[in-house]
């Protein structure tokens, strides 16, 4: 039996999205996957990645005009004994290993972050408590770059968490080796003004588990690109979110599950609930089972619940299917309201206004909190969407 | 014993930029143990009377009083109305996405009770009440109303009767689009609640074919926004041969 290899390396994005050239995933990018922002042109709010997104607030992320400043972005980490952690130069061979930035803003933090953070979780190390990576921003700009690696067998949770003012562009790079299982847990608990635009790359190993949780509440805009490839058969990706979009916020989180290696399986379920003048919610979820990927078993959906007038939300699922040799595919989206009528209709059975708010919303997210497993953090959850139902209604 | 009162009660509704008396000085009086039909043609008020008394803010009072055992019940909200002892069966309830049957009912008994069930005995009560309706067990863990069928929902609305015991039940033409099983299904859970003598009831429907399964003990007709004749479960006979014709030209004019 071959010896479990320890990092996957290799088909990563770059020739998976060349596979996949007539593909109206990879044809809805106005410029092919690359490393340099000066392969990408600026964007003028036409393009099809580009046109939900305002602009105007990306405080010049897109166009070349955002310059890190001093006081950017605060890095703190807490990991448990057994875990490696380092802060590397750009040359640093484990970087960029996951995926290519797929769109200008990520380009431009791939070519303009110094140091990147490195945490490796060696072979066979199964933690019983999580790494945490606390990002706080303090109110200027910055690009960045963090790697998380898991040797074969090796088992974390990582929680990452965002907090305080800042513009912020980065890449994350998950890289799980054989076996291993890794669950992130990204909290965007951002204040009202941060601009946050980042790039996922999860390359999963043969038999290796990837969960992922993206929670995000806080923010004037932001934007996610969690993106998932495999390198052997048997990987497995549940990728989780959630976000509660308050009035002015835009929220924008759009998938790729790229499925480009036999016998993988992913499952995407998003879920946001949206209140108040001009909250926007976006969500885009590609899935492409490309024709050498047979035996694959994906689902995605994203479901919507809208609390009052003056929210808008986008949701786009998107199933491209190469070969017919699979076990299941399927995606599903719906945007519900919460109305006078509801409202009434709980009333009228002796519940509260406000809690009957509460009913519905907890009860609306509590099927992904409940999975997440880490208990701070989901009691953090439960008192933040309490506390985002009383800010505003 | 607890008693509805309604005394000359005028409602309005805004309807295209103009405002639309409906209710136009209703009187009844409800007493726990009691059954009252309500039947009328469409259009003359008679689900408006419903949602009034639960107060659905569509309605506007504009006279008149409505107590329940002497409390103002136009002064409660919609929660305190229920919570005082009142009960709408809807006759089109809505879907409310992300909250199961069971979260619901739960919720709902815990606020009108005032504490919250202890769950052994709850989930047995539940599970009794849902068999006795015909309601498969996977049923509480749907999304209240959601997807449900036309006897779905009306089986969930008589589901909340039995388990909140209301003083004072309010069916909104609860029988409209059941069949004949359907039918008899949701008019035997109303019967056991009848039966407790603990409930009085306000049975608005069009039709008189429930009246052979829920027996009333007085019958309104109500027409052009009032109740125009009051009698025992003989009016409906009359109803059943004549119709309505006789209540809706000339004769009883508003």
């Amino acid at each position: 039996m071959a010896e479990a290899q320890n990092i996957p390396v290799g088909s990563t994005t770059a020739g998976q999205i060349a596979v996949a050239a007539e593909s109206t995933v990879a044809t809805r990018m106005s410029a092919p996957p690359s490393f340099d922002v000066a392969d990408f042109p600026v964007p003028h709010g036409r393009e099809e990645e580009w046109r939900f997104t305002p602009l105007e607030r990306l405080r010049g992320l897109h166009d070349g005009t955002a310059v890190a400043t001093d006081a950017g972005v605060k890095v703190a980490v807490e990991a448990p004994e057994g875990v490696t952690v380092e802060t590397v130069d750009r040359g640093d061979a484990r970087i960029g290993r996951a995926g290519t930035p797929v769109d200008r803003i990520a380009a431009q933090a791939y070519s303009s972050f110094e140091k990147a953070g490195v945490i490796t979780v060696p072979k066979e190390t199964v933690l019983t408590e999580p790494v945490r990576i606390a990002v706080h921003g303090e109110g200027g700009t910055a690009f960045a770059h963090q790697v998380i690696e898991l040797g074969a067998f090796a088992e974390a949770v990582v929680v990452i968490d965002h907090t305080g003012d800042a513009v912020l562009a980065a890449n994350v790079d998950y890289v799980l080796g054989d076996g291993a299982k890794l669950t992130v847990v990204s909290v965007q608990d951002w204040d009202d003004k941060a601009v946050h635009v980042a790039q996922h790359n999860a390359l999963i190993g043969r038999d290796a588990t990837f969960k992922s949780f993206v929670v995000t509440f806080g923010g004037d805009l932001v934007r996610l690109h969690p993106r998932v490839a495999y390198a052997g058969p048997g990987g497995e990706a549940e990728l989780f979110g959630l976000y509660f979009t308050d009035a002015g916020q835009h929220q924008e989180h759009r998938l790729l599950v790229d499925h480009n290696t036999p016998h993988c399986k992913s499952n995407v379920a998003y879920k946001g609930a949206l209140q108040g003048e001009g909250a926007h919610a976006v969500w885009i979820g590609d899935v492409l089972i490309e024709a050498k990927a047979e035996g694959t078993d994906t689902y995605e959906m994203n479901r919507n619940l809208v609390l009052t007038d003056g929210a808008r939300v986008d949701s786009v699922p998107n199933l491209e299917i190469e070969t017919g040799e699979i076990v299941g595919a399927g995606h599903a989206s719906a945007t519900g309201r919460f109305d006078d009528e509801q409202l009434f209709y709980l009333m009228a059975r002796g519940i509260p206004a406000d809690e009957a708010r509460r009913l519905v919303v907890r009860g609306f997210f509590a099927e992904l909190v409940q999975q997440i497993g880490v208990d701070d953090i989901e009691e953090r959850l439960l008192v933040k969407i309490d506390e985002e139902l009383e800010a505003t209604v | 014993m607890a008693t509805l009162e309604i005394r000359d009660l005028h409602v309005t509704v805004e309807a295209d930029n103009a405002t639309k008396e409906i209710l136009k000085g209703v009187d009844l009086t409800v007493k726990q143990g009691e059954t009252h039909a309500i039947m009328g043609p469409n259009g003359s008020g008679k689900s408006t009377l419903a949602y009034s008394l639960a107060g659905h803010p569509k309605y506007t009072i504009t006279g008149g009083t409505v107590t329940l055992d002497g409390e103002d019940v136009l002064e409660m909200s919609v929660d305190e109305r229920a919570r005082a002892g009142l009960f709408l069966a809807m006759q089109y309830p809505v879907e409310v996405p992300g909250v199961s049957v069971s979260n619901f009912l739960r919720t709902s008994a815990t606020a009108i009770r005032g504490e919250a069930p202890k769950l052994r005995t709850w989930v047995k009560e539940v599970k009794e009440t849902m068999e006795r309706l015909s309601m498969d067990p996977s049923f509480a863990e749907r999304n209240v109303n959601e997807g449900f069928s036309g006897g779905e929902k009306k089986r969930h609305e008589i589901l909340q009767l039995e388990l909140l015991k209301p003083k004072i039940a309010i069916l909104d033409e609860t029988d409209s689009g059941l069949d004949v099983d359907a039918l008899r299904v949701v008019s035997e859970g109303v019967n056991r609640v009848r039966e407790t003598g603990e409930v009085g009831t306000l049975l608005i429907t069009h039709y008189t074919r429930i009246l052979r399964y829920i027996k009333p003990d007085f019958v309104h007709v109500f027409s052009g926004g009032r109740i125009v004749e009051s009698g025992g479960a003989e009016l409906a006979d009359k109803l059943e041969n004549e119709g309505y014709e006789a209540y809706t030209k000339g004769g009883v004019s508003a």
